[in-house]
């Protein structure tokens, strides 16, 4: 305009720098900062008696993980919960998109509904659900008038994750399935005219076609979900009172990180337990990130 | 072909209706409860309608937990203060860098891509002793401070603002508004969709944050919902009428703001699961 362009653009830059400095402040402080204090606290024993004092230990907080039984407890409960809880979720959100992507009456009716879990606070969910799996609560009542076998669901070891398993198919199913709709979108429908011609049923068009289709989306989903199991903290907290009981049950890496800050004050060995966790799962990501651009280019 | 597809068709109704029955059963059943008396509860019926209904629950847990009318208020003000610094900032941000060019903008813009991607379990304990040090521990500003700006949400909205019309800011500068008066007057109230989306994204998860409050509130005074709920459950154990009334007091304020926006849900998921 009639402004001198330096000193428009000196204007510019103030204002971008205005409108960029609350999150500048914020995100530095309570994220750029805290991360860079994580290596810190990872690399010292921390002592956190009167004034918080460190002693650099080097490795030693990494080398302590190999021989911590309860970590492995945490490892093998989070990868048994991975194998079941994410093909499952992966299996229903899929199944329920494909339905509610026909054309059917009151289909935002349902989809709002399906919906509904994923809304409510974990807290509130683990609450219904325990209510439910009591001894003498709905779902033992269900399983013995099918002639099912009935168990503690709360307080036996054998069955305490599975219980949260349940619930947690049932709360994250649905936030997939408004991916795999959305995804659903995006398939030209032609591919499903000419499958018409050449005679397949809906059954065919689902294998040859939906389900190549979603294959990017699919990863994702599965990436998403196996990154979820890693974070698993309010459910298994609820559940077991914090502790990760019965008998470890329930014990998640992030409770397992929590219990070691907090109730062990050993901050620096949670610190470094919480790096491992970090670097596993942006590995996780970045790997996903990087094959679904490729799948994307193609 | 086409009679097949019809035929299908009951069975497709059967397994919406069903799996709709299955989402709804927890919270019907936990609604059932509230409203049951404690004897009713402990007889073990699986009546879904109360045999005798009864407002006692909700009652109590007013009168008996003086607190829990106090943890209703923190969280609402400690959801509410997050969404309307998350609006203001994150969109600011966004607004900045889409539009605004300024030395160290590109660097900025991929630093916030970065910390999309880090998850937050990394920053929880550095966090915590942070917000120690600031001596800020069973304080609202303890989690309202951190969460003021979201990286997710600064990257929507910068992708909400490169697709705006830029004519609308010639116009504006051409009446001698300044970006201030550019971004107030004239951006922000036209970028109404994507601020409802992040507003029900932000309140949902500031609401139902756990782990924040508790590790940073210690004070019976400080707790939210979610950690009040939790003591909640040790405290009256086995008094199952009185922890699911306290659940549905919860789970109605988000419940409402989900009914009302559910339609922005569905952009604003598309939007930041990765699509």
């Amino acid at each position: 305009m009639a402004k001198p362009g330096g000193k428009r653009r000196g204007m510019e830059a103030l204002a971008g720098y205005g409108f960029m400095s609350p999150v500048i402040l914020i995100l530095g402080c309570f994220l750029l900062l805290p991360i860079l204090y994580a290596i810190f606290l990872s690399l010292h024993k921390v002592n956190l008696l009167g004034h918080v004092s460190y002693k650099f230990t080097g490795t030693a907080n990494f080398e302590r993980m190999a021989d911590d039984p309860r970590l492995w407890i945490a490892l093998r409960n989070t990868a048994k919960y991975a194998l079941i809880v994410v093909p499952c979720q992966t299996i229903l959100a899929l199944v329920l998109a494909a339905i509610l992507n026909m054309k059917i009456r009151f289909r935002n009716f349902f989809r709002v509904a399906f919906y509904l879990p994923t809304v409510t606070s974990s807290a509130v969910l683990v609450l219904i659900f325990m209510w439910i799996y009591n001894r003498n609560g709905l779902l033992n009542y269900l399983l013995d008038a099918v002639g099912l076998p009935t168990y503690n669901w709360l307080g036996d070891p054998t069955v305490a994750l599975f219980g949260i398993m349940i619930m947690n198919i049932w709360s994250t199913a649905p936030l997939f399935m408004v991916i795999y709709l959305a995804a659903l979108q995006d398939i030209p429908d032609s591919l499903y005219e000419a499958a018409s011609i050449d005679g397949a049923n809906a059954w065919q068009k689902f294998w040859k076609i939906t389900v190549p289709q979603l294959k990017p989306v699919t990863f994702y989903v599965l990436v998403m979900g196996i990154v979820g199991t890693f974070q698993l903290f309010d459910q298994s907290y609820i559940f077991s009172a914090g502790s990760g009981g019965p008998n470890n049950a329930t014990l998640t890496m992030v409770l397992l990180i929590y219990q070691y800050a907090f109730k062990n004050m050993d901050m620096g060995y949670a610190s470094a337990l919480a790096f491992m966790l970090a670097v596993v799962i942006m590995l996780i990501t970045v790997v996903q990130r990087l094959l679904f651009k490729e799948d994307k280019a193609n | 072909m086409g009679s097949k597809a019809k035929r299908l068709r009951p069975l497709v109704y059967v397994l919406l209706a069903g799996y709709a029955l299955v989402t709804f059963i927890p919270f019907l059943w936990a609604l059932s409860a509230s409203f049951k008396s404690l004897p009713e509860i402990v007889a073990g019926g699986m009546n879904i309608i109360p045999k005798h209904f009864t407002l006692d629950n909700y009652q109590t847990i007013f009168k008996q937990e003086p607190l829990f009318p106090r943890w209703f208020l923190n969280s609402a003000i400690i959801a509410l203060s997050v969404t309307a610094f998350n609006l203001l900032f994150n969109s600011m941000a966004g607004y900045a860098l889409a539009r605004i060019r300024f030395p160290g903008s590109t660097l900025m813009f991929y630093a916030i891509l970065g910390m999309i991607m880090i998850p937050g379990q990394l920053t929880i304990i550095p966090s915590y002793l942070i917000i120690k040090y600031l001596g800020w521990l069973n304080s609202y500003q303890a989690i309202i401070v951190p969460m003021a700006a979201q990286a997710t949400y600064i990257f929507m909205m910068r992708q909400f603002f490169i697709n705006f019309p830029r004519e609308l800011e010639e116009a504006a500068e051409l009446d001698g508004l300044g970006r201030l008066g550019m971004f107030l007057r004239v951006v922000l109230p036209l970028a109404k969709p994507a601020l409802a989306a992040q507003t029900i994204f932000i309140f949902m998860g500031a609401w139902n944050e756990f782990l924040k409050p508790l590790m940073l509130m210690s004070d019976k005074a400080m707790f939210t919902l979610s950690i009040g709920l939790n003591t909640f459950k040790g405290q009256y154990i086995s008094f199952w009428n009185y922890i699911m009334a306290a659940s549905i007091i919860m789970t109605l304020p988000a419940l409402l703001i989900y009914v009302f926006f559910n339609r922005f849900f569905v952009k604003g998921i598309t939007f930041t699961g990765g699509k």
